[in-house]
């Protein structure tokens, strides 16, 4: 472990002397810091610390996936290949795309560019809400074929699969009813998982409509982007888990 | 009981507590509930955390009630389901799980690694928020008729069998399991960025040792149970089949979920409570704690094997036998670190000069009460012993003498050790000390005849028992009475003193921590000047060294006001 920072900290302005002085106390520094790079340094942590606690919180789901893959493995693929491989696809390019939009929104504020900042931070924004649009389409063709999990859930996809056009394109065989019953798990876990990733979706583009309202008004680009780059890192975590999602959920029953 | 003390105050006529300091600061409600100053962060915390004490207590006076004669006569099975529950729930999210962390780590942290503050000081604020919004919802939910699942919420109970209120409880625990995440997540940063110049990692004092690895708990596993109660109450609401047999899941998955996080939960209780307990017991042997570097890392070794233990809870409910053994022994390895613990506490007491003011004597306490609950603890590590010892008698003693036996004393021992720091004014000794003494009769008087219970055979969680059991429960109850005056004393004892205590001084234990070199009460920014750690840990040669200083300069001081007396006399 490195020695705290506070001492780095000292070390750095005896070197600068000066150089520092005329900076030491720009109006964002909070009264409990002694140093902008201590105060960045540990949000930065934070935020990483975070990100490790919502690991920890899908990690719940996907490890009831693991097992109830392994134990269900027909009634998983069968339901997966209910999902519409191509509008996830679609989903997964627009969330990669948004990724890259919200790491120039980064550097735009790193290098002090305003326009570029909310610019980025808008295409961010259309993007995530993009996203969700054809989410929703995927999960009315769900509530459509009733294949939302409960009261109205229903097997005819999974016991006679020559009438569903889904199913008879992967080439589904009938399941028995007792592992047709467990499809209702993996549709359980698939809203489940994408649910909370959209609740995390959400969030993060509420906060985003927030930073481009803070952004037009010149926030984020005097130095202080602490802010910015903490969302960026939360941005390209739920991208992270979409990515999981799409492989486990859509792509891991097909050949 | 010795005469001796290491009680060192100032001339009481002349004496005064600092005119500005964290409290006088500021003045008016808003400045208490707007605050970012840790320390006042940490009083809020204080005071609800004993409000739901006292109801988690109220309602364990309940449980005893009923179970003083064999009949159910107080209330009814329904009644005493959703009164041991609601005493869990209380219990364990609103009082254990915060108590230490949320009051005096909040304080204390930032001042012994010589900070101004937490490094996320509006997320603490946040904290107390979620705290009282989850503390606020279970009470709701107590008036509306409560929940009668048991703490645990066992699926498919939980799920499909209850007509309780569980998603309000649920919502309860996961707002409360938020406020527990940004504690710990705050505490880790905290002690990552912020140490004053000099404070390195092994000069840091143990009770911060002992925050790190419950703050690593704290992170790692409260996002589980969070998973585990969205689940439950999305089963519930939208019969989703996760955990639902009759659709192909596997209540058990809700059992490994919950006790991912609720097994290390017993050590987010515990390691903080061992903290306090290595700082009383060095500062009242005048010691360095014996195997710093032992006990230190027996915390973190604490914090990684509890993450492997939590099937110990499962033994009976049709887990496989190879996951059983490997469990069992598991579990028994936490027992290494732990021993450590009180041997190297143990070993510092060893020829140290001990005085046996009120913390040291709750510090025993748990030395002696958390040792019994820890080997019994073996006894239920081992599946052979725990198949028959299970949800009897014996788990409701084990984990009282753990969590009340020891993290209750650890509290009261921290509490009483840094009053003076926190309000400036002395708590009166000799009251306290008898405080000490009756809690400790009153907890062994009720808890200790529930082992004899439980090996005889008395499951818990029922309002009714054979009548040849009664002599053992009524001894409980009459404990239990003891113990809610033990525990009533300190309250009406600490809230006379806040008006009438002694003045403490700076540093009234002749401790060496560095929350004990600045005035108390403390000023809002904690330290005039930002300390240098030029010093180890417990250094009780530096201390002295320091105060021979500081009354070599009194002394110049004096000399000097007296040559110029007699020059401008002369």
């Amino acid at each position: 472990m490195p020695d705290s920072p506070a001492i780095a900290h000292e070390a750095d302005n005896s070197a600068n002397g000066a150089n520092t002085a005329n900076t030491e106390h720009p109006p964002y520094l909070r009264h409990h810091f002694n140093s902008t790079e201590q105060q960045a340094d540990a949000s930065n942590f934070a935020m990483w610390l975070f990100l490790l606690t919502e690991v920890m919180f899908f990690g719940g789901l996907f490890t009831a996936y693991l097992v109830y893959r392994n134990w269900y493995y027909p009634a998983f693929v069968s339901g997966s290949h209910q999902l519409n491989v191509v509008w996830g696809a679609t989903n997964t390019l627009v969330l990669i795309f948004s990724s890259f939009t919200m790491a120039m929104a980064v550097w735009c504020a790193e290098t002090s560019r305003r326009r570029g900042l909310v610019l980025c931070l808008t295409f961010t924004f259309i993007l995530g809400l993009g996203f969700l649009g054809i989410k929703s389409i995927e999960y009315s063709e769900k509530i459509e074929k009733h294949h939302v999990p409960g009261l109205h859930y229903s097997l005819s996809s999974f016991l006679d699969p020559a009438h569903d056009a889904a199913a008879r394109a992967a080439g589904d065989k009938p399941l028995p009813l007792d592992m047709a019953r467990k499809t209702e798990v993996y549709f359980s876990l698939y809203f489940l998982m994408t649910g909370i990733h959209a609740l995390h979706m959400i969030i993060g583009i509420g906060i985003l409509g927030f930073m481009i309202f803070r952004a037009r008004a010149g926030a984020y680009t005097a130095g202080h982007v602490t802010f910015v780059e903490n969302f960026g890192l939360y941005w390209h975590f739920i991208d992270i888990i979409w990515i999981y999602l799409f492989a486990l959920l859509y792509l891991i029953s097909r050949h | 009981m010795s005469a001796h003390t290491i009680v060192s105050l100032l001339d009481q006529s002349t004496a005064k507590i600092p005119k500005d300091n964290y409290i006088t600061r500021e003045n008016g409600l808003l400045s208490w509930l707007l605050t970012s100053d840790h320390k006042r962060i940490a009083i809020l915390y204080l005071i609800s955390l004993s409000f739901f004490f006292f109801i988690g207590g109220a309602l364990a006076g309940l449980i005893r009630l009923e179970l003083l004669t064999p009949q159910t006569d107080l209330m009814a099975t329904d009644t005493y389901n959703k009164v041991f529950t609601m005493h869990g729930v209380i219990m364990v999210f609103f009082f254990l799980v915060p108590s230490v962390p949320a009051t005096l780590g909040n304080f204390l942290i930032p001042m012994m690694i010589g900070a101004k503050d937490l490094a996320l000081p509006k997320v603490n604020l946040l904290s107390w928020y979620l705290y009282m919004a989850g503390g606020l919802l279970a009470l709701y939910t107590m008036m509306v008729g409560g929940v009668d699942t048991g703490w645990t919420f066992t699926t498919p109970l939980s799920t499909h069998y209850v007509n309780t209120n569980v998603l309000t409880t649920g919502l309860a625990v996961f707002v409360a399991g938020f406020s527990s995440i940004l504690t710990g997540l705050n505490f880790i940063v905290t002690i990552h960025k912020m140490r004053a110049p000099g404070m390195t990692w092994f000069r840091l004092p143990l009770f911060i040792w002992a925050h790190y690895a419950a703050s690593i708990l704290m992170v790692l596993a409260t996002p589980v149970v969070a998973i585990a109660i969205v689940l439950v109450m999305l089963e519930r609401t939208f019969g989703i089949g996760v955990f639902d047999p009759a659709k192909g899941g596997d209540p058990l998955l809700f059992q490994h979920l919950f006790w991912f996080y609720s097994h290390p939960a017993v050590y987010i209780m515990i390691l903080p409570g061992m903290g306090v307990i290595s700082e009383v017991i060095s500062t009242f042997s005048r010691k360095r704690i014996f195997g710093y570097t032992a006990v230190a890392f027996s915390s973190v070794a604490i914090a990684v094997f509890g993450f492997f233990v939590w099937a110990h809870h499962m033994f009976i409910m049709g887990i496989s036998n190879y996951a059983v053994l490997v469990f069992s022994l598991l579990t028994m390895l936490v027992a290494v670190p732990s021993a450590i613990k009180i041997f190297n506490w143990t070993f510092t007491l060893y020829k140290g000069s001990i005085t046996f003011e009120t913390p040291l004597l709750y510090a025993f306490g748990f030395m002696g009460l958390f040792t019994i609950g820890g080997m019994t603890g073996v006894f239920l590590g081992s599946s052979g012993t725990d198949i028959h010892l299970t949800e009897t008698y014996f788990i409701v003693a084990h984990f009282h003498f753990v969590m009340v036996g020891g993290m209750l004393m650890a509290f009261l021992a921290g509490i009483h050790f840094w009053w003076p720091k926190i309000t400036g004014r002395m708590y009166p000794e000799k009251l306290s000390q008898l405080a000490a003494v009756v809690t400790f009769i009153g907890f062994n008087f009720t808890f200790f005849p529930q082992f004899i219970l439980g090996t005889l055979g008395m499951p818990r969680r029922y309002a009714s028992y054979p009548p040849e059991f009664q002599i053992l429960n009524v001894f409980s109850t009459a404990g239990a009475t003891i113990l809610g005056v033990g525990y009533l004393l300190p309250v009406l004892y600490l809230v006379w003193s806040l008006k009438y205590g002694a003045i403490a001084g700076n540093n009234p234990w002749q401790a060496t921590g560095l929350e004990w070199q600045t005035q108390s009460p403390p000023l809002t920014e904690n330290f005039a000047v930002m300390p240098i750690m030029d010093h180890e840990a417990y250094d009780y040669a530096w201390l002295e060294g320091q105060q021979q200083k500081d009354e070599q300069q009194h002394r110049q001081l004096h000399e000097r006001q007296k040559e110029t007396e007699v020059t401008s006399a002369g």
